[in-house]
Parts: C-alpha cells; sequence; structure tokens
C-alpha cells in the first residue's frame, strides 16, 4: 500500500510540476516537451487508478499525436515568442489571484465533498471485478453495445474535424501548372490535329 | 496513506487551475492558451475517471474516451486555423485578431 501512495505522489507532483512548466516556461518547444511530460505521468495516474485502457489512448492520443502537431506548428511557424511573451509580468497579479481563489474553492470542494447515499442506485454499467474481465475488455463491452452511437458519434466529429484541417490549411497556388486529366480525356482528333496543305516551296507561314 | 477520490480529485482541482492561469497569464500567445486548453481537459478527464473508478461505474471512463477525442478534434481544428491565420497575416498575437470586432 506504501508503494502505490509512492508511486501517487510521484506521478501526481510531476504531473503538477510540468503543467506548472507550460505554462511558465519561455520557450514555447519547451512548453510542449513539459506538456508530454504532464501527459505521460497522467497516464501513469490512471495506470494506478486501474484504467489501463485509457492510459494506453492518453498516450497514443496525446504524446503520439497531439502533442507532435502542437511541435510541429511551434516549429513551422516563424514566430517572434519573445515578442508574444511581453505582458506576461502585468498579468501576473490577477492572474495569480484568480488562480488562488479558484485552487482553493475547488479544493475546499474536494476537502468537504460527502457521497450521496443514492448514488450506488444510480449506477448504470458496474466496472467488473479486475481478476474476471480486463478493463479494456470491460470498456468494450459497453462502448459498443449501450454507447455504439455515442461511439459513432465520436468517429464523425474526428472525420469532420480532418476534413476542417484539411480544407483550412491546402492552398491552391495560381501559378502552378497541374494536370488536368478531363481536358485530356475530352481531346480527340477535330480538336488536335490540323491538316495543313503545303505549296511546294512556300512552306507553313 | 491510502489513496482516495479526495486525492484524485486534488489533482485534478490543481491541473484545472494551472490551466486557467495559463490562459490568463499568456494572453497573447494563442499556442500556449491551446496548450492550457488541453491541460484543462486532462483535469477533467482525471476528474472523471477517478469517479468512475472509485464509484464503480464505468460509464465515466466511456466519457472520458469521448471528451478525448473531442480535445483531438478541437486541437487539430484550433492548429491548422493557426496556420491558415498565419499564413495570411504573418502573425499569431492575439490582440490583432480583432477583425471581426464589427
Amino acid at each position: 500500500m506504501i508503494i502505490h501512495a509512492l508511486f501517487f505522489y510521484l506521478f501526481a507532483g510531476v504531473t503538477v510540476a510540468s503543467a506548472a512548466m507550460v505554462i511558465f516556461s519561455r520557450n514555447p518547444v519547451h512548453s510542449v516537451l513539459f506538456l508530454i511530460l504532464a501527459f505521460v505521468n497522467a497516464a501513469g495516474l490512471f495506470v494506478l487508478i486501474g484504467a489501463e485502457f485509457l492510459a494506453w489512448i492518453l498516450i497514443i492520443v496525446y504524446v503520439g499525436a497531439v502533442a507532435v502537431l502542437f511541435l510541429f506548428v511551434v516549429m513551422m511557424l516563424d514566430v517572434d515568442f519573445a515578442e508574444l511573451r511581453q505582458g506576461f509580468l502585468n498579468y501576473l497579479p490577477i492572474g495569480g489571484v484568480i488562480g488562488i481563489i479558484l485552487c482553493a474553492e475547488l479544493l475546499s470542494v474536494v476537502l468537504v465533498y460527502v457521497i450521496g447515499p443514492d448514488v450506488g442506485k444510480a449506477i448504470t454499467a458496474p466496472i467488473p471485478a479486475a481478476n474476471q474481465i480486463s478493463n479494456t475488455q470491460a470498456l468494450g463491452l459497453v462502448l459498443y453495445t449501450r454507447y455504439v452511437y455515442f461511439f459513432q458519434a465520436a468517429g464523425v466529429i474526428l472525420l469532420v474535424a480532418m476534413i476542417g484541417a484539411i480544407v483550412l490549411t491546402l492552398q491552391h497556388k495560381p501559378n502552378v501548372k497541374r494536370q488536368s486529366i478531363a481536358s485530356q480525356v475530352a481531346r480527340n482528333k477535330a480538336s488536335a490535329i490540323e491538316v495543313v496543305k503545303v505549296k511546294t516551296g512556300q512552306g507553313v507561314s | 496513506m491510502t489513496i482516495g477520490l479526495g486525492h484524485y480529485l486534488a489533482v485534478g482541482a490543481i491541473l484545472f487551475t494551472i490551466g486557467i492561469m495559463g490562459i490568463f497569464l499568456n494572453r497573447k500567445n494563442v499556442i500556449v492558451i491551446l496548450m492550457s486548453i488541453e491541460l484543462i481537459l486532462l483535469a477533467v478527464n482525471i476528474n472523471l475517471v477517478a469517479f468512475s473508478v472509485f464509484l464503480g461505474d464505468i460509464v465515466g471512463q466511456v466519457y472520458a474516451l469521448i471528451v478525448l477525442t473531442v480535445a483531438a478534434a478541437e486541437s487539430a481544428i484550433g492548429l491548422a486555423i493557426l496556420v491558415a491565420y498565419f499564413r495570411n497575416r504573418g502573425s499569431i498575437a492575439v490582440e490583432d485578431i480583432n477583425l471581426m470586432k464589427g
């Protein structure tokens, strides 16, 4: 049990520290790398709590895709990030006050919460015992049956996001010559060849 | 020394606060604002998974999966808008994005 607590504090501490470094570090590339560290440690927390499937999805989706996308955009845009950082100290007082108030309120909720007596009756899909069935299988058993429409809706959201990203970033340059298959196929003998009668000694003008 | 629901909720609360503070502090840098939104969604996911496990209801994890999907779609669209905007204006400062203020 002590090792469980030890790992919890390790993962939680590194997650919070690297999340703080995401917003405080000067270089946005460092911010993205700290974001990756925060997500990996949050995945560790998920493994610790017994949600292995979400932990691996977090690593694959966030570290593998989203964070790399962030890194790609940060490196691709030629922006003076030192200029963007100006005003950081101006906003520090109000940001700090709001952060402290919000954190105090949320933590006071955490300290005094009570789980209502009727919550146990409202459970829709109980988690099976871990020695019978794995977390991934248990999740799949409800995701593909009772919540299949939510699953499909998630797929549609991803499709819309993919098409939207392509439409937003694809650009057609007007001065690039492209192959036009339709006009190639539509050529026939009348439009492609011209028969000219050449008089001897005069040539084609 | 046992780690209960409150510990995970505290981690979620602190992460959420850090995300909100990131939006306030980096008012000019859209990329850090997008990263702060990712942190906020991560905090929400930690809360959902913690409640799911400690109340014994797996639907919370299904919901966390949906939140993850929406977060990925949101960041992809946000970064695409950022790239398109940078191509047009040559800047990503938030104060310059006021063309549609009327």
